[in-house]
This record gives C-alpha cells, sequence and structure tokens, in this order.
C-alpha cells in the first residue's frame, strides 16, 4: 500500500507538530512522492479496469456511494496538499490543514470499509451486480450494508495501521524534537494495532464461514496472520533500538501481511457473495486472454519504466527533512525557517537587557 | 428519458466538462513552457527563468485542478456506468491503463520535480524535466483520444461469444483513422488556448504598466505561437475532422451544419436558428455552395441531409448540436482574426502601444475554452443515442442497480462542490497574476506543499 503511509502522515500531522515549520517539515517528507503515489491509486484503478472488467463493474457501482463520497475526500485532499501554500495566512492554512487531515482520516477509514466489505462478502445477484447501502442494521447478515459492526472493526483497524505506518515513515524522514514525538507516537500505537488486529482476524470467520473452508490453504492463512503478530512486535523493537529503515519495512510489511491476509482467505473469489452461489472467482472475472496477452506487451515494461524514475526522484530528493534542508524545499519553506530565526532573534534581543 | 438516464448523463457532462477546462490549457502550457525554458538554456540573464518559474506556478494550480476533477471521470466508468465497463472494459480498459502508466505518472512524477527541484537542480535539469512533462502532457491526451475516438469510430474490436467486446489489435487501436485528425485538431487547440492565457496575462501587465519586460515576453511568445495554432486548428486539423465527421457519421454531420435536406451544391449556413417544425433554418445568412465545395472540393458535390435517414437514427438534439458546432466555428474564426492582426501589429512594431488591440487580447482569453466546450458538446451530444457509435446504445450502459435517488445525490453533490473549486480556482488563478513573475510569489507556490 504505496499511498498508505502519507494517510498516516496527514492523519498524525496535527498530533505530532507545535509549529508551523514542524508542519512544514512534515509535509515535505511526503511532498515530492505525494503526486507520484495519488497516480499509483489512478493507475491501480484503471489496472483492475484492464484485468477484471467484470469485477471492476461490479465493485466500482456496488459501492457507488461510498466511492462518490471518497472522491469527494480525495477531491478536499488533493487540493489541500496544492493549495496550502498559496496564501500565506494562518487561518488559510489553518483550513486546508483540517481538511488535509480529516480527509486522510475518513479516506484511511474508507480503505478498511472497503476491506471488510470484501472480506464479508458483498450481496451479489445472479447478474454478479450489487448495490449497498451506506447502512442498514449495522449487522452483517442477509442484509448488509457498508457499514456493520465488523467493517467498522476493519475500518478502525486500518486508521491504527496506517497512523502506524505514518508515525514511523515520519520518524525515518525527521529528526530531533519531531522525531521523538514521532516514535512516541508510534510505540504507543502498537499496542492497540495488536488489539484490534486481533479482533479482525477472531471475527472474519464468524462473519464469512467460507474462510475456513478453504482447508488447503488454512494453515497458509494462520501463517499470515502469525506474520503479522512478529513484525508488529519486530516493529515495536526497532523503535526501542533507533533502527528506523528496519523499522519502516516491518511496517510496511505489517500493512502488506492484513491485506494479504484478506486476500487469500478470500481466493478462489475475488469477491465473495453472501450468497455463496453468486461469488466472482478470479478466473470468471478475468479479461478476456487475448486482450491480457496484448497488454502483457506493455504493462511490465510500462510499469519498469515508472518504477526506474520514481527511484531516480526518490535519490534526487534524498535524506532526511530538517530544518536546514527544509530551507532548500522553496520559498514557504524559506520563509517559515526564515520567520524562525527572526522569533529567536526577537526572543535573543528580549533577553539582552536583563 | 428515464431520470436516472438523465442524471448519470448530465452527471458525467457536468463533470466532464468542469475537467476539461483544466487539461486544455496544462496540455498546451508546456510546450510553451518547453520554449520558455529553452531561450532560458540559451541566454545569460535572469528574464526567461522567472517567465518559466511564473509560468510553472500556473501550471502547478491548472494541474492540480485538473488531477482532481478527473479521478471521477475514471471512477464513474465503474460507478455510473457499469454495464458499459462490463461490455467495452476490454478494449477502453486497455487504452486508460496505459493512460495511467505510460503517461500520468510521467506527467505527475516530473512536476513533483519541477515544483520541489527549482532551488536544487541545474538548467539543463530543469529544461529536461519540462520536456519530459510535455511529452507526458501529450501521451495523455492521445490515450484518452484514442479512447474517445474508439466510442465514436469503433475499430479493432473483436466480439465475445456473450457479447462483450475485446481488443483485436492494440496497434490498430492506437492508430485509428478517426484519431489521427481528432488529435491534431484538439492538441492544437489546447496550444491555442494556453497561447491565449499567456497574450492575456501579458496584454493585462502592458495596459497595467507593471512589469514591462514580462509582458512583452508574454505577449509576443503568445502572439506568435496562438496565429500559428488558430490557424492549424481550424486548417487542416478542424476541416478534415469535418469531412471525417461527414464519411462515418453523415447524419451528425447534417446536424452540425444544420442541412434538413439533401442538396447537390449545399449551402453553408453562417447564422440561423433550426426550426425544428418546419423543417428549416430561420432567418439565415448562407454561402451558397460553400459545403458542398468545402466537404468534397466540387461546387455541386451532393451532401446528404437529415432528410436522407429515418429519424429514429437522428441524434437526439439537432438544435443543440446545431448551435455548439456553430459557436465553435465561430469563435475560431474570430481568433484567427484577433491573433492575425495582433500578429501583423507585432511585425509591424506597433503592438505595444495599440491598447485597442490588447484590449481586444485580454477579452478574447476566455473564447478558446468557449469554443473547445461547445466543440466538444458537438461530438459528444452528436453521438448519442449511441454510447459506441453503432454498437452500444447510451441507455443499456447504465449501472443496472444505482437508482435515480442515487445518481441525484452524487450530482448535486458535485453541483455544489465545482462551484466551489470554479471560484476557488478563478481566486487563485487572479493572486498569482496579481503578483506577478517578478517576487516571492511563484517561490512560495513551488514550496505551498
Amino acid at each position: 500500500m504505496l499511498d498508505g503511509y502519507d494517510f498516516g502522515v496527514g492523519i498524525l500531522s496535527p498530533l505530532v507538530t507545535i509549529n508551523e515549520t514542524e508542519r512544514s517539515m512534515v509535509r515535505a517528507t511526503i511532498g515530492h512522492v505525494w503526486p507520484g503515489n495519488e497516480v499509483w491509486l489512478i493507475a491501480g484503478s484503471a489496472l483492475l479496469f484492464l484485468a477484471f472488467p467484470k469485477a471492476y463493474a461490479a465493485v466500482f457501482s456496488g459501492f457507488y456511494l461510498a466511492l462518490i463520497i471518497v472522491l469527494w475526500l480525495l477531491i478536499g485532499r488533493g487540493l489541500a496538499f496544492e493549495l496550502r501554500g498559496h496564501v500565506a495566512h494562518g487561518l488559510w492554512r489553518g483550513f486546508w490543514d483540517a481538511i488535509f487531515t480529516g480527509s486522510s482520516l475518513l479516506l484511511a477509514f474508507s480503505v478498511g470499509l472497503f476491506a471488510g466489505n470484501v472480506s464479508r462478502g458483498v450481496p451479489l445477484n445472479e447478474e454478479a451486480y450489487f448495490f449497498l447501502p451506506l447502512w442498514t442494521d449495522l449487522q452483517p447478515g442477509a442484509r448488509p450494508g457498508l457499514l456493520d459492526w465488523f467493517t467498522i472493526l476493519t475500518g478502525v483497524t486500518m486508521v491504527v495501521l496506517l497512523a502506524l505506518h505514518g508515525a514511523t515513515y515520519l520518524a525515518m524522514q525527521t529528526v530531533g524534537p519531531l522525531q521523538t514525538r514521532c516514535r512516541t507516537v508510534a510505540k504507543s500505537l502498537t499496542v492497540p494495532a495488536a488489539i484490534f488486529l486481533s479482533a479482525l482476524y477472531m471475527a472474519w470467520p464468524i462473519v464469512q464461514p467460507a474462510v475456513q473452508e478453504h482447508d488447503y490453504m488454512n494453515s497458509a492463512r494462520y501463517a499470515w496472520s502469525w506474520a503479522s503478530a512478529a513484525t508488529l512486535a519486530l516493529l515495536y523493537r526497532f523503535h526501542l533500538r533507533d533502527r528506523m529503515v528496519a523499522a519502516f519495512a516491518c511496517s510496511s510489511l505489517l500493512v502488506a501481511s492484513l491485506l494479504v491476509t484478506i486476500v487469500w482467505g478470500t481466493y478462489p473469489n475475488l469477491l465473495t457473495a453472501t450468497d455463496p452461489a453468486n461469488s466472482v472467482t478470479i478466473t470468471g472475472a478475468a479479461a478476456e486472454p487475448n486482450g491480457l496477452r496484448a497488454a502483457l506487451w506493455w504493462v511490465p515494461p510500462g510499469l519498469a519504466l515508472v518504477v526506474v524514475y520514481q527511484v531516480l526522484i526518490h535519490r534526487m530528493f534524498a535524506g532526511p527533512v530538517t530544518p536546514e534542508t527544509l530551507y532548500l524545499y522553496g520559498h514557504e519553506a524559506r520563509s517559515a525557517h526564515g520567520a524562525t530565526n527572526a522569533d529567536e532573534s526577537r526572543r535573543a534581543s528580549r533577553h539582552r537587557p536583563q | 428519458m428515464d431520470t436516472a438516464l438523465l442524471y448519470d448523463r448530465l452527471q458525467f457532462s457536468v463533470t466532464a466538462t468542469f475537467h476539461y477546462l483544466f487539461p486544455q490549457l496544462t496540455m498546451g502550457l508546456p510546450l510553451l513552457l518547453l520554449y520558455l525554458r529553452s531561450r532560458d538554456l540559451l541566454s545569460d540573464s535572469d528574464h526567461f527563468h522567472e517567465a518559466a518559474q511564473f509560468w510553472t506556478g500556473i501550471f502547478a494550480l491548472s494541474f492540480a485542478f485538473g488531477v482532481v476533477t478527473g479521478i471521477p471521470l475514471e471512477f464513474q466508468f465503474g460507478t455510473n456506468w457499469a454495464a458499459f465497463s462490463n461490455y467495452a472494459g476490454g478494449v477502453i480498459g486497455q487504452m486508460l491503463a496505459m493512460e495511467g502508466v505510460f503517461a500520468f505518472f510521467l506527467e505527475s512524477s516530473f512536476l513533483g520535480v519541477l515544483a520541489f527541484g527549482t532551488t536544487r537542480f541545474s538548467r539543463r535539469t530543469l529544461w529536461l524535466t519540462t520536456l519530459l512533462l510535455f511529452v507526458g502532457a501529450w501521451l495523455s491526451g492521445y490515450f484518452i483520444l484514442a479512447t474517445n475516438a474508439w466510442m465514436q469510430h469503433p475499430v479493432a474490436y473483436q466480439a465475445g461469444p456473450d457479447g462483450r467486446v475485446t481488443v483485436g489489435s492494440l496497434s490498430d487501436l492506437l492508430t485509428n483513422p478517426w484519431l489521427v485528425w481528432q488529435f491534431a485538431h484538439n492538441m492544437t487547440a489546447s496550444v491555442v488556448t494556453a497561447s491565449f492565457v499567456m497574450a492575456a496575462v501579458g496584454a493585462l501587465y502592458q495596459l497595467a504598466g507593471i512589469y514591462p519586460a514580462h509582458a512583452r515576453t508574454n505577449v509576443r511568445t503568445g502572439v506568435v505561437a496562438g496565429a500559428l495554432a488558430s490557424v492549424l486548428v481550424i486548417t487542416p486539423a478542424g476541416h478534415e475532422s469535418a469531412r471525417q465527421v461527414f464519411e462515418f457519421q453523415p447524419v451528425k454531420g447534417a446536424a452540425f451544419e444544420g442541412l434538413f435536406r439533401s442538396e447537390r451544391g449545399a449551402d453553408l449556413v453562417l447564422i440561423g436558428q433550426p426550426n425544428m417544425e418546419t423543417m428549416t433554418i430561420d432567418n439565415p445568412v448562407v454561402v451558397p455552395s460553400a459545403l458542398s465545395l468545402f466537404l468534397y472540393y466540387d461546387l455541386y458535390a451532393h451532401v446528404k441531409g437529415l432528410d436522407a435517414f429515418p429519424p429514429h437514427e437522428w441524434p437526439e438534439q439537432i438544435a443543440l448540436l446545431y448551435f455548439a458546432y456553430h459557436i465553435m466555428v465561430g469563435l475560431g474564426t474570430w481568433l484567427v482574426l484577433v491573433m492575425g492582426v495582433a500578429l501583423l501589429w507585432l511585425w509591424r512594431g506597433k503592438l505595444f502601444a495599440a491598447h485597442w488591440l490588447l484590449w481586444l487580447l485580454l477579452l478574447s482569453a476566455p473564447f478558446p475554452s468557449l469554443a473547445t466546450t461547445a466543440g466538444w458538446i458537438a461530438a459528444e451530444v452528436g453521438r448519442q443515442p449511441w454510447l459506441v457509435y453503432g454498437l452500444f446504445h447510451t441507455a443499456e450502459g447504465l449501472s443496472p442497480l444505482a437508482q435515480s435517488g442515487d445518481a441525484l445525490f452524487s450530482l448535486l453533490g458535485f453541483l455544489g462542490l465545482y462551484l466551489c473549486l470554479g471560484l476557488l480556482f478563478v481566486l487563485l488563478f487572479v493572486e498569482l497574476i496579481r503578483h506577478g513573475p517578478a517576487g516571492a510569489m511563484p517561490a512560495a507556490v513551488q514550496a505551498g506543499r
């Protein structure tokens, strides 16, 4: 989940920062990767469309209400990121900071919500379409809504995991008191992460019994949830030992392990139905072989090219963001930094007469 | 019309029309930016660097709005038009995924570099980055137009046993004959839009007596590029596109021209209102036989009018099509006139003193956007009732289970949100122009993330 840590960074930014310089530093940590990450989201949905047109049609129309709201959130989040620096006024920036945090939070929750709905199963009909209301009776029964106790659980779990992921990323990318604060947040988030994850893994077979039916996969499935536990423990340990890159690798694996668990448990279905007869399997939803063959010619080289220049760009901007290197990120940062210097000199001059 | 269908169509047209106001600027501008960066490479002063920075700021603002309003279009294929996505996903999924993988990544990644790296990288790196931005923007336009060209003129597809279509030959799909002229027409139009914006900003500075050096650079660049592009957009690109419509979609062409009856030596209607009762043009001003001449280079050529086709094959909105097409052509002609005169005055060295002409340049700035919008309305409304011309009806493409209330909910939400977005864009755009090329603003924009 490439976009994951910048959702987390968005959620955390008001919690870990105390002044404008720090907020600019937080922003600068994701600034240069942000547009690329946003595009992964679009390219991802386009690739899903390419590979599984039928599932794309079913999922996007079935989650209609939720996806429209997600679109509005994405618009708000994108604009918050791009427009914040245009007007140098506290009110303007405060407004966009609030939009950024709020939309990051709700988007992280929505990602969890979709994961929850897909793993619980959706009410597919014989033509493999469905339509989910936002909520019905909050029970994952025969007449489910987008929100029920199980999907709310997955949503909250995702918020906690991505916040943890974001805190770890920030601790890796910053220095000084900001880094210390991020690490404290990350460490204290490991406990709720452990609780929510175990609740999620235990609740899943209850709401979707089919998960346990694929016997030949069961042992492997437990392996994935053990992998979650192991990465979480390692993550905590690396935070204690100040090994930030390793910690970030662990938090990435942690998010990945949750997603793999869900995919693993759902397989061979791509989309599990509340009525098992209507489930859509991966092979049933795949595009025609000649289309996929055509795509095979250009998707791998195309993506390889993208990875090459994104790595190149990452390297061009390599290194943690400190108040000093922040200077290099342009004028707003420079003025923020200048303001801190001015504050300090003012403070110094106030102290001088004493 | 079924209300769900109406709301879904309105939602797509509202979101697509609003979206396209931004990309037409961000596809045209990189070409002009590349020119400014090239001049910067060759010069010793900071002037062109400043100019390029200023226009990168304008580009970044428009690109941000283009991205956030573009995501809903990609999603709506699935949310609102699920049956169509299921039917045609094998073809258009290829195009949209290609756009994401080859173009959109390139564009947005290197915009990030341009926006964050101006204080870190050399002029040569910035030039190269701008080049990649240009390539990304035009490739993006290419793949999106390839999708649209397939919907206008489906080629290179195979129908499966379940009736769904998949791609037959990727190379044929990407070299759809419809696409060639459509791409030329559309991209030169985006250069016209960008040139007019640049010339108008220059004219404003010149009239206000501020940033004199930048005023001249902007006007000069905008007028030369704009004069060239506004001619090319009409001939050959627009001319050939129109001929293509008459070749592949003759009934749509007849509606464009307001040609109700088939004629030898058909007249070209310049002004007039289509009267759907009498099937004539009221208050007509026409050029005799000109339509035959334009289409077939023969004064007496036979042109098929609407009466040559059974009414159920006609596009739904004949009057709307007629006006959209005539507004596009009328504005296009006006743009050539303005740019032509401006170029002449520039060549004679009198442009910067001719206030009336600078005013004309300034006030004409919205017209290219209006013309492209009208052109797209003509192309897309003219395709109705087909979603894929001749293959698949729009009414069949809806998501089967979403209700009209759901569609109206999202339509109203988008209307409200886009009203705010439009005001916000105008506000920030004016703010950027007010701050001008020198001074704090462009750099602050760079760091504003």
